[in-house]
């Protein structure tokens, strides 16, 4: 499974890397978060907003941290 | 903030520490200023305006839709409600996204082209709802206006600028589907939404009311003289409001909102404040910078002085809402009115790390002519904010 946070390194970008981060602990899953941080490559998501959280190539959230429970149910349905 | 960026720190802090004569007269002056104009602000603007600002603006990210506002930023959107919308919405969006950045490239290269996007590209930091109510608390009312007017003004000129100079060469963009902002379900409706903001700004309204500068304005003293009863009742309502209105949830998310800009903001504008006041004194008090250099350079409303703030204002970088603290050490060191503005409208949106991302997305070319504009515009809007208001 291929997981990114997509953003310029904000604290609000860190915060979502870590809910996800401690998602995946928690499921006990063996992944790592990829953080996309070129503006470019960003916009080539299509995202109008960050931090923005991309799974398999597929947005699932824009502009907000978002909470854990999220989190693992996005994780529970790329599994 | 990486390695290499802390080790430079620790080892500026320790040249200064080192080399600095902190016993000379002049630089034992300039420390007490640093502290005073601090206190100044700590007395003056946290509680009354600071703290209700950053929760209007924690509301908004949280309660405000930015979807439907950013759907009017995609491809098939009429050219001139983007343009209208561009303008104005960056006091809503720009405090929500991490920086504009990401959501100008996004517009560029999914959305409007270029156009809107430089269109909102200035006007999101220049009148983000917070540096907008700190520039009227505390350079003036006058100033604040002129800002917001000239901000909202300046989006929309900017964009037309920049869309019929490169009318010829948008370039294919890239398709796809467009992601928006998750709308969070509420279940209040606007007119709700609508009293609860209202009644936020009119806590910062009140809170933050000056004594009226002419004593004989008879409405004016007489709402100064009850002002903090009317702040008791508007807190009771917002009490009652966020009780009935408001579920636990909601709530908990808003004031995570707030506090996260609080995090990121107050530390930044504490240091700009104490180098304000190292550099520049309080008005009044002078210190480190002479302040005829000041006076020379951006005094009174010349061509030069107008021309000289707006490209500063253009290459530094200010970090959210310090341009205030540092505009105001140098009116008070003897800049004009004119450049002052000129200073406002041409700083916030442009840095040159700023510039080097933006021509990193939209090419040299573009990034230099939105540069050139705003910089030109700046000073025209300078000149005639100094004529007016001299």
């Amino acid at each position: 499974m291929d997981v990114k946070v997509l953003g310029p390194g904000c604290p609000k970008c860190n915060q979502t890397e870590k809910v996800l981060l401690e998602a995946i602990q928690e499921m006990g899953l063996d992944l790592s978060v990829e953080k996309v941080k070129d503006i470019k490559e960003i916009a080539s998501y299509g995202v109008f907003g960050t931090p923005a959280v991309v799974i398999n190539g597929e947005v699932k959230s824009v502009g907000k941290v978002p909470t854990k429970d999220e989190a693992k149910s996005w994780l529970q349905k790329a599994r | 903030m990486n390695e290499k960026t802390k080790l430079g720190l620790i080892v500026g802090a320790f040249l200064a520490a080192y080399y600095v004569p902190w016993d000379h007269p002049l630089v034992r002056q300039s420390g007490l200023e640093a502290f005073m104009m601090l206190q100044e602000y700590a007395r003056d603007h946290v509680i009354t305006c600071l703290i209700p600002a950053f929760f209007i603006a924690g509301a908004i990210c949280v309660f405000v839709s930015q979807a439907s506002v950013l759907k009017y930023f995609g491809p098939q959107a009429k050219k001139i409600l983007s343009y209208s919308v561009a303008s104005v919405s960056g006091s809503i969006l720009a405090v929500c996204s991490c920086t504009v950045l990401p959501l100008f490239a996004g517009i560029y290269m999914r959305g409007g082209g270029i156009g809107p996007a430089s269109a909102f590209l200035y006007s999101g930091p220049a009148i983000n709802v917070l540096a907008i109510v700190m520039t009227a608390k505390i350079l003036g009312w006058k100033l604040g206006l002129a800002r917001a007017i000239g901000a909202i003004l300046f989006a929309f000129v900017v964009g037309i600028i920049m869309a019929l100079l490169f009318r010829k060469d948008e370039q294919e963009r890239s398709t796809g589907g467009l992601f928006l902002p998750d709308s969070e379900k509420d279940n209040r409706g606007i007119l709700k939404n609508g009293i609860y903001m209202l009644n936020l700004v009119l806590i910062l309204i009140f809170a933050a009311f000056a004594r009226p500068q002419d004593p004989s304005s008879v409405i004016w003293n007489a709402l100064f003289s009850v002002k903090w009863y009317v702040t008791m009742v508007l807190l009771i309502t917002l009490g009652l409001i966020l009780k009935s209105w408001f579920r636990l949830e909601e709530l908990r998310t808003w004031v995570e909102a707030t506090w996260g800009f609080m995090k990121q903001i107050l530390p930044l504008l504490g240091a700009g404040v104490l180098t304000a006041g190292f550099m520049l004194g309080r008005p009044g008090h002078h210190a480190l910078i002479p302040e005829q250099y000041i006076q020379g350079l951006l005094g009174g409303n010349s061509l030069g002085a107008n021309l000289f703030a707006s490209v500063a204002g253009a290459l530094m970088y200010f970090a959210t809402l310090t341009e205030v603290p540092i505009l105001q050490g140098l009116m008070g060191a003897g800049m004009g009115n004119g450049p002052a503005l000129a200073l406002l409208l041409a700083g916030p949106a442009l840095s040159l790390p700023n510039m080097i991302v933006i021509a990193k997305v939209v090419g040299i070319k573009k990034a230099l002519a939105f540069t050139v504009i705003i910089v030109i515009l700046s000073t025209i809007a300078g000149m005639i904010y100094g004529t007016i208001n001299p």
